[in-house]
């Protein structure tokens, strides 16, 4: 870097020192506080505090609505950035606006909606009732949100990527005599692999991490409609300081996989497509 | 709305965007437009007592004041770690840029819990502020604090790139034309930077009226003191008011679809201004 565009040393220092006061103050305190209130009372208790059958079923919930979300937004994700990168039509800009809505929703909106959908005194509250079924206060509003949460996060990671790689090779694919499904599996899909993982990642994480959407729909049944995240909530505050702490550490430590798979995939990405963007 | 008109040799237009549209309608469409549905049953007076009721006032100011604070900490400490992670060398940089996406992938809950630990009257930060007469927990400054832990990735991941792509030409024909280090960057460099600046503390913001998770735990929820505005929307329907909570629901979305409009025009802005898109 030439002379004109460096800041002088002693500058640099003060910058750099502020930044990591900042960070470590602001970000790396937070994780520690919840490792050290985990493990506070030692790993025995930290691992029988897991081993608690609410816990589990927690656990088991939130691994579900995840299970469901994820792939259901992963397949929207795929159909929504070969309609939006491979084709121009009308209406383009709006789409976009629409698909990254939810984004812009208070978390709280996003239950209530559903709740006015399907609550007892919803829009289709009634017809519902009449014929048995309940939505509300059970695992399936639960997804719903869920899924509403998370609907942009695997579309908003594929279309910038697919945007940069172009139509040449699917073209020439379809032009050599492939069909549309094995174009899209033989040349499309490992090109866009790393952003394919990452966007699953990322919906991954919000799926299982979601709170005050969830909050608003689930009713906070045990062993039933709650997820870690509510659960940690309620072990909170009952004043069961180190169980709360040691079901947060689980999200945590989902949350620094998350973290870490990003920067590898980033990496990946950054080698694979190096000699491809060059070449053009 | 939509003109299909494909100009493409792909296969694939008319089932891809049929499924978006339809996946689109029923996840997010469909439940969204019966919050202005159920919203246009309200007549107009009731709308503005529920909103104008003292209660929510003080709930929506709470969460504007905190959110503005702490989005106008991020961008200037944000726009410090921006620079200094896209121009410096030092150890453990890698690290740190990682970190800085921690807040975004962290459950909310999670981030309320430790926070709350952190900054109660007897938590590692929180003692020591107690100490000298500063209620960091169960009071606005805690709401604040949790919002500047939320908000950081935003303003820092929007000003990075921006300051990683700045021609150097720039601040290089500054140098040479002989303006100072601290001349280039008030003169060239920040009218550049200011529009991703904005977007930041937009996006922020945005995300900070909108909190609910993060701020619950170390708020205290006074009503009234340290009530927001989300935590005020679940009160009401947990009394069953679905009409005050819609009322509210409806001015705190249209604030963030106005909050989008305009990062959407800072964007635009910025690109007409750094001449790429």
């Amino acid at each position: 870097m030439s002379q004109s565009r460096q800041e002088p040393t002693i500058i640099r220092r003060i910058l750099i020192t502020i930044a990591l006061w900042y960070i470590g103050f602001f970000l790396v305190l937070p994780l520690m506080i919840v490792f050290a209130s985990a493990l506070h009372q030692g790993v025995g208790v930290y691992l029988s505090s897991l081993h608690d059958p609410m816990t589990l079923a927690a656990i088991r919930l939130t691994l579900l609505t995840a299970v469901v979300a994820v792939p259901l937004n992963l397949f929207f994700g795929i159909a929504a950035s070969w309609a939006i990168v491979k084709f121009d039509f009308r209406g383009k800009n709006l789409l976009l606006t629409l698909i990254d809505l939810p984004l812009s929703v208070s978390p709280v909106i996003s239950g209530l909606i559903y709740v006015l959908l399907f609550g007892a005194h919803g829009a289709w509250g009634p017809w519902l009732k009449a014929h048995g079924i309940q939505i509300i206060f059970t695992p399936a509003a639960i997804i719903l949100t869920t899924l509403f949460v998370t609907f942009p996060l695997v579309a908003r990671e594929l279309i910038p990527m697919m945007k940069t790689l172009g139509n040449d090779e699917e073209e020439a694919a379809i032009t050599l005599g492939a069909g549309g499904f094995k174009t899209f599996w033989y040349v499309t899909l490992p090109n866009i692999k790393w952003g394919l993982l990452y966007g699953v990642l990322l919906c991954n994480a919000r799926a299982m991490g979601e709170f005050g959407a969830v909050s608003v729909v689930s009713g906070h049944i045990r062993g039933l409609t709650n997820t870690l995240p509510l659960h940690i909530e309620i072990l909170y505050n009952e004043y069961q300081f180190t169980a709360a702490f040691a079901a947060a550490s689980l999200l945590v430590f989902l949350a620094l996989v998350t973290l870490v798979a990003k920067s590898l995939i980033e990496l990946k990405f950054k080698a694979e497509q190096m000699p491809l963007l060059k070449g053009k | 709305m939509f003109l299909l008109k494909q100009r493409s040799s792909l296969p694939g237009f008319h089932l891809a965007l049929g499924y978006t549209v339809f996946y689109l309608s029923l996840i997010v469409l469909i439940p969204l437009s019966t919050l202005f549905i159920k919203s246009s049953s309200l007549d107009w007076k009731t709308f503005i007592d529920i909103v104008s009721a003292p209660r929510t006032l003080a709930a929506i100011r709470l969460s504007f004041s905190t959110a503005f604070v702490a989005a106008s900490v991020n961008v200037f400490f944000g726009f410090m770690i921006a620079w200094v992670l896209a121009r410096y060398r030092f150890p453990g940089k890698k690290i740190i840029d990682a970190l800085i996406d921690f807040p975004f992938a962290l459950p909310t809950a999670v981030a309320g819990i430790a926070l709350t630990a952190l900054y109660s009257p007897h938590g590692w930060v929180g003692r020591y502020l107690y100490s000298w007469g500063i209620e960091s927990a169960y009071s606005p400054l805690g709401i604040t604090l949790a919002l500047i832990f939320i908000g950081l990735p935003f303003v820092v991941r929007t000003i990075e790139p921006v300051i990683q792509e700045l021609d150097p030409e720039l601040e290089e024909a500054a140098a040479s034309l002989g303006a100072g280090r601290w001349q280039t960057f008030g003169r060239v460099l920040f009218p550049v930077l200011l529009p991703p600046l904005l977007t930041g503390f937009n996006l922020a913001f945005a995300r900070g009226i909108a909190e609910y998770g993060s701020i619950i735990f170390i708020a205290g929820n006074m009503p009234g003191k340290t009530e927001i505005a989300p935590l005020l929307i679940i009160t009401k329907l947990e009394q069953f008011d679905y009409t005050g909570a819609t009322a509210i629901a409806v001015v705190m979305l249209t604030i963030s679809f106005i909050l989008l409009a305009i990062t959407n025009f800072l964007q635009w802005w910025a690109s007409k201004r750094i001449g790429i898109n």
